[in-house]
């Protein structure tokens, strides 16, 4: 285990104060993470010392930028435990990695009829490409239940693969506003025994536990770098080899051809075919400074704090008047935390915290559908990450019961 | 900044005055602010001569939007339509008692205003700012 008094040392932004001299307490990870001085360094480094395009200059600087940037292709291929570097995609974030896979992967192998696999819980960026494609060419799009006790629902989840027969599920790894750890190594297993390929939405769960895609065994994964202490701009979308190879390319020009003529062109070998243009190089290379710093820690111990400091939130926030939590109150779950309190709109309970230096966010959390399901039309939600402490529960409580002496 | 919860605005919100529904009315119009949630529909009566005689309004969101929402409709009722024509962002403000409000709440205190002078124009689906 780690101490996180002394992680917040490292970050910079989290030594800040308000006018009443109190540290800012900031518990919106789910949101974006902040960044360690070692990963903000890196970005200046590159600026300040070997600013370069990368793969073509045939010069020091222009190849210490490319070697830096393959490092970190290799990290993440490490550290999400992929078979090669060619399995591991640069894309602009999270969402476009799901948009790439439904472009591209999608327009080539589903028709009309076919099925589309999804959840209840599922973020905005893993619904919507879908929906898009289903205006396009006609797929159908399904949804696993979540259950009144904030679970996903595995009968109807085995009844659905029966019935809809899909091609591709593709489910989150951890709801971002209910915390829920869906089963993904048993869902895996029962959508390929049933012909689907899966995709992990990992935009939550790659930032706060140990993902290794070959023993789940998931065909596509994707995540963001900001929410894992690394820049914004900046995502992966991990395939299997076999499944790239044999897909079209996403968006094309530089970088990602092989020859181009008049009139037609050729596409570069993985994983370059799918990175087109001059990619994210500053991020790049400080994401490798932010997988180091996680890597540091361990990922188990990340889960362990977090689990430590949720189960602490949920106690201790079961004892505020008319406050309701929307997820799991026990057992293995990440450390969304979204609630209700039935006297006040979660707008003005995140603005009264806000004006004490609490960040949390309010509204639908880009689950608009999951907020339908629980009849709610807004949640606040609190996140915590590794630099979070015991204190930051305690602020948290202190400004909810001032909500609590104004408007309860 | 907690002064934006002044006393004003926590009793608009907890015991607005003008929350119900005109049966009949002559005009209604309905808002969203869709980042937000909040949702409202504004009902009036017009006289032939133009005036308000009477409003409701119903919906939900947070205390800002309610809140002002109950706050314009006092103001308006026994105007004459053109005078909530001229009607801007200050004085909605004035009424809620409010110098100014960040970019994130200033939406939930226009929906109100936007709401009505939308209905009155007969326009939608613009940002408050073109509207007011």
């Amino acid at each position: 285990m780690f101490n996180s008094s002394e992680i917040i040392k490292d970050f910079p932004i989290l030594q800040q104060t308000g006018p009443d001299g109190k540290r800012i307490c900031y518990i919106d990870s789910g949101a974006t993470s902040q960044k360690p001085l070692s990963v903000i360094n890196a970005v200046s480094e590159y600026y300040s010392e070997y600013n370069a395009n990368v793969h073509r200059g045939i010069y020091a600087i222009s190849e210490r930028a490319t070697e830096a940037t393959e490092t970190t292709r290799k990290k993440i291929r490490d550290f999400i435990h992929a078979k090669s570097v060619s399995e591991v995609i640069f894309t602009r974030n999270a969402t476009e990695a799901i948009n790439l896979v439904a472009r591209s992967w999608g327009e080539t192998n589903l028709k009309q009829g076919d099925t589309v696999l999804l959840s209840q819980m599922e973020h905005h960026s893993n619904l919507v490409p879908w929906y898009m494609l289903a205006e396009k060419i006609g797929i159908k799009v399904e949804f696993i239940p979540v259950t009144d006790d904030f679970q996903l629902d595995m009968d109807a989840w085995r009844d659905l693969l029966k019935r809809c027969a899909p091609k591709l599920v593709s489910v989150t790894g951890m709801s971002n506003v209910l915390g829920t750890i869906p089963d993904i190594r048993e869902m895996v297993r029962d959508a390929h025994a049933a012909g689907a390929l899966f995709l992990v939405d990992g935009a939550q769960s790659v930032p706060h536990m140990p993902v290794d895609v070959q023993d789940l065994d998931v065909d596509f994964m994707v995540f963001s770098a900001h929410k894992m202490l690394g820049p914004t701009g900046l995502g992966a979308l991990y395939g299997k080899k076999e499944l790239l190879n044999a897909m079209p390319p996403f968006l094309g020009g530089g970088d990602m051809i092989g020859k181009v003529h008049f009139g037609s062109f050729t596409c570069n070998e993985l994983p370059y075919k799918f990175e087109a243009g001059t990619p994210s190089i500053a991020e790049e290379v400080s994401f490798g400074a932010a997988i180091d710093y996680l890597n540091g820690l361990g990922m188990e111990n990340v889960f362990a704090h977090e689990k430590m400091l949720t189960e602490l939130a949920i106690d201790r926030l079961s004892e505020i008047p008319g406050l309701k939590i929307f997820g799991p109150k026990e057992g293995n779950r990440g450390s969304a935390v979204s609630f209700t309190l039935d006297y006040v709109h979660p707008h003005d309970t995140a603005d009264i915290l806000g004006s004490r230096n609490v960040c949390v966010r309010a509204g639908h959390h880009c689950a608009m559908p999951l907020h339908e399901r629980f009849n709610v039309p807004a949640t606040t939600r609190a996140s915590f990450y590794i630099y979070n402490t015991e204190e930051d529960i305690e602020r948290l409580c202190e400004a909810l019961m001032y909500v609590y002496r104004l408007f309860g | 900044m907690d002064d934006m919860y002044r006393e004003l605005i926590i009793e608009h919100y907890k015991n607005p005055s003008y929350r119900g529904t005109l049966d009949p009315c002559n005009h209604s119009y309905e808002d969203e602010n869709p980042s937000c949630g909040d949702e409202l529909r504004i009902m009036l009566n017009v006289d032939e001569n133009n005036i308000i005689t009477d409003a409701r309004f119903e919906g939900h969101g947070c205390a800002i939007s309610q809140a002002s929402a109950d706050l314009l409709l006092e103001e308006v009722i026994g105007k004459n339509v053109d005078e909530v024509k001229n009607m801007t962002k200050e004085d909605v403000l004035d009424l809620l008692g409010l110098e100014t409000l960040g970019p994130a709440r200033i939406k939930c205190a226009m929906l109100s205003l936007k709401c009505l002078k939308a209905g009155l124009y007969g326009v939608e689906g613009h940002a408050w700012e073109d509207i007011i």
